[in-house]
């Protein structure tokens, strides 16, 4: 069966609306702006009740971005080797660093120092990452604790600990940018937040259908945005026009890969300077509908009473007027805390479990698990999830590679890999 | 109660009259850990989780991990999910114990952490369990310090492998059997003859090490280690619990306060102040930094702690850990690394 398929018509206002945000931080300071630098899990929301004119960088997206840049990244590697720095440390951070120490921006001209860092910590490398940023730029530094462990497990006493931090968080930007905090400004981004995390698991969920109106690949071009800044308005409209689109794709049968005839999943961050692996895929008929990453860090999800996994439902779904900063501070760390790519740092089980999940209710043919050396946060027990998935019946295709250093990925291994995984599938090439 | 890491507080297991042996490895090839930990994590979490699959920690009642680096974590889940024992829990020990948010919160978490101990025992813990069980750290973690003085003289009264033996058997032994073992030691050293030569005095720091063979070659090459920075060491043992009205509240904030892992060090750093201090106490002239492979908490202090020992003059030498370390290789190295102190400068 052959499906229709046609291009994103978001696809242009995604990509003006990258551009944009990375234009907008490096000329931030031309407009008497703020920027910050920090995590794509850094609580971003609270950084914008000091102006509509503050601009984050979270590290992250931004090195994916460089390790796109295959010959970028590669110089970015090399200038942090150079300082010394070991070489199996995150990518990601790897990436960054090289390319302030190289003073060269992905983008062109040199690197915009930050105001100051605004990080969370939840992986061993966040806290030590922007503490060498802010050491070598100068600049004043506050990390919020989040690893007060995973979601069932939630009391009191662990939400206030957050809390907490984020109050004196709030003192510290005060403090290091000289500016007056507006409340209401943290509010409006609390609201936009859920709102834009709730959407994109709305998107995700659409892709349950057959065929799916959406691939990973094209995901990773939308789903950037809740890592760039999940509290900006912007992007949150921005999500619900994706999703208004995946409806329109789903009632007229488009799909994303038009030989559609067998769905998976992967789990991490894929190896950003080989995507192409997503399309060799495509030559068996195979389209990976998402991966426990691109659904799981950007949306926040609840159980629904049928039992099935959906969009969590916002403070404002539910009738919730925010009135003060603690409340809001409260309802933001609490969302944030449900965020399901957290809670498997605390138990690969948990992420064994979601990935069955996804693999029942999306009705997968198989999983692709990424034996990621460049993030231990995501590999973080990744064999126990190997372990538990095949316990469970789903078959499970592993590959060895590296997000951030293309170094480290053997591409011909790779795909003679996805041909015995296929094979085990009982797919052959179409073409 | 096995421990991973150095964070569980130890006295609330005291308290229970239980023994509180903390979980480290055999420095032996092994081939059982694949299937449950990923080659990028480092050895010595490997190390750990090879002796629970190989029963050789088959006496335990419980497991109890103190939240740290995602390493050790996996070796306690692992072991949780594929060895038998009867008992597990998992301490969400704060990361950032610069805030003053960290002792409150830790102080709730070790509440928590006593109530599994007294399903574990069957008993309530009174504040005299508690008492007692503070007692006993408080006394050992002096009378180690009280050691340690020996090392500061001119001619250190023990070498760096004895006090390593000293204070990782202090992870295993009874508090109150270690603490009387001690004393005997303490009447002893004011007359014991040295008969060996300092040479250079040592600081080692960084990641986990109980590596006896190492530290024994290094001292047999014309140096002794006179202090450390290590969890096996110093960091387990250096401060004690201030005791107050609310026991837990003390024990909780002894943990905050203590000398950090490196995963635990930001936003400002505490460490480095803290191990430029031993240097100075302990009168130390080159420094070997060690860590195991792939300890990223470790690799991401290494650069700057180097910086930091170019700036206070204190030459280092870094040396890369695995499961079993080349011992003919790194003699080398150490070596080369010793001869620069027994040279004057020429201008
Ligand atoms: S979770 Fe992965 S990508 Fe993120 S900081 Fe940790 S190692 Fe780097
Ligand atoms: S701190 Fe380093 S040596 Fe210790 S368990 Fe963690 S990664 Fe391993």
């Amino acid at each position: 069966m052959q499906y229709k398929s046609e291009a994103l018509k978001c696809w242009d206002k995604a990509k003006e609306l990258r551009d944009k945000y990375y234009s907008d931080y490096a000329t931030a300071h031309e407009r008497g702006g703020i920027r910050w630098t920090g995590g794509a899990w850094s609580f971003d929301a609270i950084p914008y009740g000091l102006g509509d004119d503050v601009y984050p960088l979270t590290g992250e997206p931004y090195a994916a971005s460089i390790a796109f840049m295959k010959d970028f990244s590669i110089e970015c590697l090399e200038a942090t080797e150079a300082k010394g720095w070991a070489r199996d440390l995150c990518s990601y951070m790897r990436n960054y660093w090289g390319s302030m120490y190289l003073n060269k921006w992905a983008f062109g001209g040199p690197f915009p120092k930050a105001d100051f860092a605004w990080q969370d910590h939840i992986c061993c490398t966040h806290g030590k990452w922007d503490q060498h940023v802010a050491e070598y730029e100068k600049i004043p530094y506050f990390c919020i604790d989040v690893s007060v462990g995973p979601y069932q497990d939630i009391d009191e006493p662990k939400l206030k600990y957050v809390v907490d931090q984020m109050h004196e968080g709030i003192e510290f930007l005060e403090k290091a940018t000289g500016r007056e905090y507006d409340d209401e400004k943290l509010i409006q981004a609390v609201n936009n937040e859920c709102r834009l995390t709730s959407t994109w698991a709305e998107i995700c969920l659409l892709n349950k259908h057959k065929p799916a109106p959406l691939d990973e690949k094209s995901m990773y071009s939308l789903y950037v945005f809740g890592t760039l800044s999940k509290a900006k308005k912007e992007f949150a409209d921005f999500y619900e026009e994706i999703r208004d689109e995946m409806k329109d794709r789903i009632e007229r049968g488009i799909a994303a890969l038009p030989e559609e005839r067998c769905r998976l999943i992967s789990d991490t961050q894929p190896p950003w300077a080989f995507l192409k692996v997503f399309r060799y895929l495509e030559k068996f008929g195979a389209v990976s509908v998402g991966s426990l990453y691109t659904f799981a860090l950007v949306g926040i999800w609840e159980d629904k009473p049928d039992g099935t996994w959906g969009p969590r439902t916002t403070p404002a779904q539910a009738g919730i007027k925010i009135e003060t900063r603690d409340q809001a501070l409260r309802i933001l760390a609490d969302w944030n805390l449900s965020k399901p790519e957290w809670q498997h740092f605390y138990d690969p089980t948990i992420k064994t479990r979601m990935m069955k999940r996804i693999y029942d209710e999306w009705d997968l043919d198989g999983v692709m698990l990424h034996l990621n050396r460049g993030c231990e946060g995501l590999s973080c027990g990744i064999m126990e999830n190997h372990y538990g998935l095949t316990q469970d019946d789903v078959p499970v295709m592993s590959f060895e590679g590296n997000m951030g250093d293309s170094r480290e990925f053997d591409e011909a291994r790779t795909m003679d890999r996805i041909d015995s995984f296929m094979e085990r599938l009982d797919l052959k090439k179409i073409s | 109660m096995g421990c991973f890491c150095s964070y569980v507080p130890e006295e609330i297991l005291v308290a229970g009259n239980i023994l509180p042996v903390r979980v480290l490895g055999s420095h032996e090839p092994q081939n059982v850990t694949e299937p449950y930990l990923f080659g990028m994590y480092c050895p010595f979490c490997r190390d750990v989780l090879a002796q629970g699959l190989k029963g050789r920690y088959d006496y335990l009642d419980g497991i109890t991990l103190s939240q740290s680096c995602l390493h050790i974590r996996q070796s306690f889940i692992a072991w949780r999910e594929h060895v038998e024992v009867p008992f597990n829990y998992y301490i969400y020990m704060p990361n950032k114990v610069q805030t003053k948010a960290a002792t409150p919160y830790l102080k709730t978490e070790f509440e928590k952490y006593k109530a599994h101990v007294e399903e574990v025992v069957g008993k309530e813990l009174t504040d005299d369990d508690l008492d007692r069980g503070i007692a006993a750290l408080n006394r050992n973690r002096e009378l180690m310090h009280k050691v340690y003085e020996y090392r500061k003289g001119d001619t250190p009264m023990l070498t760096g492998l004895e006090a390593m033996y000293m204070t990782v058997s202090g992870m295993w032994v009874d508090k109150d059997e270690h603490s009387a073992e001690m004393e005997k030691v303490l009447e002893q050293l004011p007359d014991r003859q040295m008969i060996r030569d300092t040479g250079t005095r040592l600081l080692v720091v960084g990641s986990e090490n109980d590596d006896t063979a190492f530290i024994d070659m290094v001292e047999s090459v014309g140096a002794t280690v006179v202090v450390d920075d290590h969890c096996t060491g110093t960091r387990w043992f250096w401060n004690s619990v201030e005791t107050g009205d609310d026991r837990i509240n003390s024990i909780a904030d002894r943990y905050i306060k203590r000398p950090p892992c490196p995963t635990k060090d930001w936003e400002e750093r505490w460490r480095f102040p803290h191990i430029l201090q031993l240097c100075k106490d302990f009168n130390v002239e080159g420094a070997i930094v060690i860590q195991q492979k792939f300890c990223d908490p470790h690799e991401c202090d290494i650069m700057p702690l180097r910086k930091t020992f170019d700036e206070a003059n204190i030459p280092s030498l870094f040396l890369e850990f695995d499961v079993t370390v080349p011992i003919g290789q790194f003699k080398v190295r150490v070596e080369a690394f010793l001869e620069m102190f027994g040279v004057d400068d020429l201008f």
